[in-house]
């Protein structure tokens, strides 16, 4: 079926079995690699992006439900070369270590930021329960942090 | 092998006869010995299986988390609190991972309106009867009269969804509930019209 939408800003329209994954259409149909498989069942959160501005496990969720829909990736978090707060702490609190997971954690963390502007240390681990297999927990919650005060200097972000 | 015989005869002739004695000497050895007695389960039995079966119990938890598969446990995964109104939290909700409907590339379930039930309709780890009491309870149900707790229990697709559970992350089908969508709805229904009385304890 033809399956119509926004992705990143942009329209695009693509032939696929609605009821596969969105998160291969993003991937495979689409070429855009910064979403990533990591359980398939809607566990970890490395394939998580935003549907209409909530986040989705992608890996879980039919391309039909798509139509219509405005999607944004991790390609589209940044806003040309200004980099999303996010971006930006987690580059200055060098959070990856293998960094599979980390799209899935920023836009995790972009979708808490958005809901709650300062969040507490109850917010991150009730809101953020994507899974690092490198255990980087702990210089994520400061990155949350630190994304939460560069938000507030650059409120247009 | 004349006398091989007999006395193979005669010690089966033995046998069978001490079996005949003993069976007639005690009357409850033979499960013929008295007619079986018939059992008919009533309209509340009926639902009653279907409301304490698994698929309904995990989405009314005691606590606050949801409950995942035919053994009811928890995961981190599936640690999202119910929030204020059992849809989850401000940024991560039910529909962060389920959709209105199975989905079989996951293992996913899913239907309209997938939520817990309030605080309020807990059911794990309550009785039959203290189920009933608390469903038709207006102050605990949220308001609802009978006829509207027989709607939600007979036409909601989520509690519906019970008999199309789908299939779980490995691929193999979740169980069902032991009564059949079709029986379990005529026991609702004669239940609630037949006043939804509940047995004493």
């Amino acid at each position: 079926m033809k399956i119509t939408f926004n992705i990143n800003g942009e329209p695009r329209s693509i032939d696929t079995d609605g009821e596969a994954p969105l998160l291969w259409v993003i991937r495979d149909g689409l070429n855009l690699k910064g979403t990533k498989y990591g359980c398939g069942k809607a566990a970890c959160g490395a394939c998580t992006i935003h549907v209409d501005g909530m986040q989705v496990r992608s890996c879980s969720y039919p391309a039909k439900f798509a139509e219509g829909k405005e999607i944004t990736t991790i390609e589209g978090l940044s806003q040309g070369d200004n980099l999303h707060p996010v971006q930006q702490a987690w580059i200055d609190e060098v959070v990856p270590q293998c960094g599979y997971c980390q799209p899935g954690f920023m836009m995790a963390t972009a979708a808490l930021l958005k809901e709650i502007p300062n969040p507490t240390d109850e917010d991150i681990d009730n809101n953020i329960i994507n899974v690092c297999r490198c255990a980087t927990y702990y210089r994520m919650r400061k990155a949350i942090h630190k994304a939460a005060a560069l938000a507030k200097q650059n409120p247009s972000e | 092998m004349n006398t091989k015989k007999t006395l193979y005869a005669l010690f089966l002739g033995i046998c069978l006869s001490s079996l005949i004695l003993w069976s007639s000497d005690d009357p409850t050895a033979s499960p013929s010995a008295e007619p079986p007695t018939e059992t008919k389960e009533t309209p509340f039995d009926l639902m009653m299986q279907v409301l304490t079966h698994q698929r309904c119990v995990n989405c009314h938890p005691a606590g606050d988390r949801p409950r995942k598969g035919d053994d009811s446990h928890i995961t981190r995964a599936l640690g999202i609190p119910r929030g204020n109104d059992g849809h989850g939290l401000q940024s991560i909700s039910c529909g962060t991972c389920h959709t209105t409907e199975n989905n079989d590339y996951s293992g996913v379930p899913g239907a309209p309106d997938w939520a817990l039930a309030p605080e309020s309709m807990t059911w794990e780890g309550k009785t039959r009867v203290e189920i009933a009491e608390q469903m038709m309870d207006p102050q605990r149900n949220g308001g609802k009269s009978p006829q509207e707790i027989m709607k939600h229990l007979t036409e909601h697709e989520l509690v519906l969804w019970a008999w199309e559970p789908g299939i779980d992350a490995e691929g193999l089908p979740r169980e069902k509930p032991p009564v059949s969508k079709k029986d379990f709805i005529t026991a609702v229904k004669e239940w609630i019209a037949s006043g939804a009385i509940i047995p004493e304890a």
